[in-house]
């Protein structure tokens, strides 16, 4: 049965023992670059050097984790916390497909990467009949036309548009 | 009456009209959509109105951020499932008229409320913002800096049960905005020698993290929904009627909304609790509430509504955002060169005037929208959460790589997108790390501006509005630590009563002490005593 302070907890208790101590972990390593990282200039006002604002923002940081961490119900990890770290690791998926799409714009356009990016997610999260592929390669072209053609969003031409003829070639740098 | 004809040739443009119209329906159509916020839609649209003229660029992200809570009680009153996160207590009392046959009622009322404290708020301010204007330039760096940090006091004491985290929270906001090159003494701090870090952390990259990647990661990791419309029938001006009947719960409410909207950090959640609070205060049938209350859901729609052109007070008058949706529209402002705070209600009051007068006519244009469209509107909540996901993931590289076509931005935004995620999966907040990067770099350089004429400690003080704002810190900071240590003692007394044995023997005596001293604990424990020798003589 969970004790009072469990019950009063705000969140639910898996990965919060993980996050917490993440969390001061990550301060304790900003806390000890602080002397290589940031300078002392001399014949300047405490408020004014460079180091006082990482400082207070690192120390701000240690103080309040660390007693939330103190504070915390839990102190041990059980195998529900585990489950959630490998939960968080699941987006990283995710993250990989943006970070595809990043890459591939400059080198094969825009447009031809989000009407493939598109459908290609969709296919991946389980949409596979034709009217969610649709739909995607709808959704993926007005965006395109929104952003780039009418509201001129700067996202660079593809490299591959370098080998299209004339104006072809100017109008898809320009709006697609 | 030359200031408000100004404004209106301001206003005078088609882009701007265009902005109205497209801020509006977007607005309304990003809240009806559960899962994109009017946060999401902002962060993605920022960069895309960098290239716009202020007022058009901030006419579009007002019109998102001030239509979208029209729109998400249209998914908490159908579905029970609130459009925006301030949606949420219009599910109290929305729901259950949709459950027992008045979806209608329950929207039409919802409309008009939001309607009413929009225009509540907006007349408000116009009539105020002559006062404002005489306020304003009585704040100079010492009371900017002691309003930001009031600001980030507010947003950390407000997050009940998780100030602590909060408070890091928004450290490692302060710290993130320290990163790259000092703009004073010219020295880098945090770089580790990496030349991407000598410009810093764009604000815009860690927004678009936070918000709108986490919320994509959010909606692909988790399944879809299977919603049930209820289907409605009928004119929708029923709720104009219903409101007029209730004038009393709409002005307090509409009033809160104003009042707690003007104070940074504060918002929303704490003027629609206020205003619930004192309608079923003041209620002659306070045991509707919860169970589908017109009242009830009066006073949460207009508190809500009341708010957007009250928080652009603190931002306009001080620059100081005082959420994370005004700070966002702060680098708007940075962007084109038009610097919030005193000297814009000063200088460029007509802009001003302009900005209230567009969400007056924004609430309008919503309204008509909401009536007329509001049957084929609903049908945007049966978007599956997946493909939703899809789509702002899409979107999220609009807003990233547009900013500065740069790869190492969008793997920034996509690292805070994961940091968003595990503070989404936890629910811990991530706003208090927004309003740290904002509100701690306008504390460095005016803490550097105010410290260069003070020779005391309390030199820092000595004028009347920086006094009254450290009072006022000090009031929040001494009315959280008695908030906090009396949940220690509601905790301790519920532990107690909760336990079923002593742990300390020296407590139990302590404990047991009166049993001990009094004449009637004497002849128990003599009553125990004789009986336990007559047990040990048996033996």
């Amino acid at each position: 049965m969970p004790s009072e302070r469990e019950r009063r907890f705000v969140g639910p208790r898996r990965g919060q023992l993980i996050f917490a101590v993440g969390f001061v972990g990550l301060s304790v390593l900003l806390i000890s670059q602080i002397t290589t990282q940031t300078q002392w200039v001399e014949k300047s006002k405490f408020f004014a050097q460079p180091r006082f604002w990482p400082a207070v923002g690192i120390l701000g940081m240690l103080a309040l984790a660390g007693l939330h961490l103190y504070r915390l119900p839990w102190w041990r990890n059980t195998r529900y916390d585990w489950w959630e770290a490998r939960k968080w690791l699941t987006v990283l998926e995710y993250t990989g497909w943006f970070m595809g799409y990043v890459l591939l714009v400059p080198v094969l356009g825009y447009l031809p990467v989000t009407l493939v990016f598109v459908p290609a997610l969709a296919w991946r999260m389980g949409y596979r009949d034709k009217q969610m592929m649709w739909i995607s390669v709808g959704f993926a072209f007005a965006v395109v036309i929104l952003f780039k053609s009418l509201l001129g969003v700067k996202i660079p031409g593809g490299a591959i548009y370098e080998y299209l003829p004339g104006a072809l070639r100017s109008f898809f740098i320009l709006y697609l | 009456m030359d200031l408000i004809l100004s404004a209106l040739e301001i206003l005078m443009r088609w882009d701007v009209a265009l902005a109205l119209l497209a801020g509006s329906v977007g607005g309304v159509l990003i809240g009806a959509i559960p899962g994109v916020g009017p946060a999401v839609a902002i962060a993605i649209l920022l960069p895309a109105t960098f290239s716009m003229d202020p007022i058009v660029g901030l006419t579009v992200l007002l019109g998102i951020y001030g239509s979208s809570m029209y729109g998400g009680s249209i998914p908490a009153i159908l579905i029970n499932t609130p459009g925006t996160a301030v949606n949420a207590l219009t599910t109290y009392d929305g729901y259950p008229m949709t459950a027992r046959g008045e979806p209608r009622r329950a929207l039409s009322l919802a409309y008009s409320s939001s309607f009413f404290g929009g225009i509540f708020s907006v007349v408000c301010l116009i009539l105020f913002a002559p006062v404002l204007a005489k306020i304003a330039p009585m704040f100079g760096s010492r009371e900017i800096f002691l309003a930001a940090l009031l600001g980030i006091l507010l947003v950390v004491v407000a997050h009940r049960g998780q100030s602590l985290i909060a408070g890091a929270l928004a450290c490692f906001g302060i710290f993130l905005q320290t990163i790259g090159l000092e703009p004073v003494k010219y020295t880098s701090r945090y770089t580790f020698d990496q030349p991407f870090l000598s410009g810093g952390i764009n604000l815009i990259v860690v927004v678009l993290g936070l918000f709108a990647l986490s919320q994509a990661f959010v909606l692909l990791t988790s399944d879809d929904e299977k919603i049930r419309l209820t289907k409605l029938r009928g004119g929708m001006f029923q709720g104009l009627r219903e409101l007029g009947r209730h004038p009393r719960v709409a002005s307090v409410s509409a009033s809160f909304g104003v009042l707690m909207g003007m104070i940074p950090g504060v918002g929303e959640f704490t003027a629609q609790f206020m205003s619930y609070t004192y309608a079923q205060k003041t209620s002659k049938r306070p045991q509707d509430f919860g169970n589908g209350s017109s009242e009830g859901l009066i006073a949460a729609e207009t508190a809500n509504n009341a708010v957007p052109a009250a928080a652009m007070v603190p931002l306009l008058a001080l620059g100081i955002p005082g959420e994370a949706l005004t700070a966002m529209m702060l680098s708007v402002f940075y962007v084109h060169n038009v610097v919030p705070g005193p000297g814009l209600f000063q200088n460029q009051m007509d802009f001003v005037v302009a900005l209230y007068l567009a969400l007056l006519i924004l609430n309008v244009l919503v309204l008509i929208f909401l009536l007329v469209a509001t049957k084929s509107l609903i049908q945007v909540v049966r978007i599956p959460n997946r493909f939703l996901g899809v789509c702002i993931l899409t979107l999220s590289f609009v807003g990233v790589y547009s900013l500065r076509n740069s790869v190492i931005d969008c793997i920034l935004a996509a690292i805070f997108g994961v940091v968003g995620y595990v503070l989404k999966r936890l629910s811990l907040p991530a706003v208090p790390i927004i309003l740290g990067m904002v509100l701690g770099g306008i504390m460095e350089v005016k803490l550097r501006a105010g410290m260069a004429r003070v020779k005391e400690p309390l030199d820092f003080i000595d004028r009347p509005v920086a006094f009254i704002l450290f009072l006022l810190i000090i009031i929040v900071l001494l009315v959280h630590i008695i908030r906090v240590l009396k949940d220690r003692k509601e905790l301790k007394e519920a532990e107690w009563q909760t336990k079923t044995a002593s742990t300390r023997f020296g407590g139990l005596m302590w404990r047991r002490r009166n049993s001990f001293l009094k004449d009637h604990g004497k002849k128990v424990r003599a009553r125990h005593s004789r009986l336990l020798r007559r047990l040990t003589d048996l033996f």
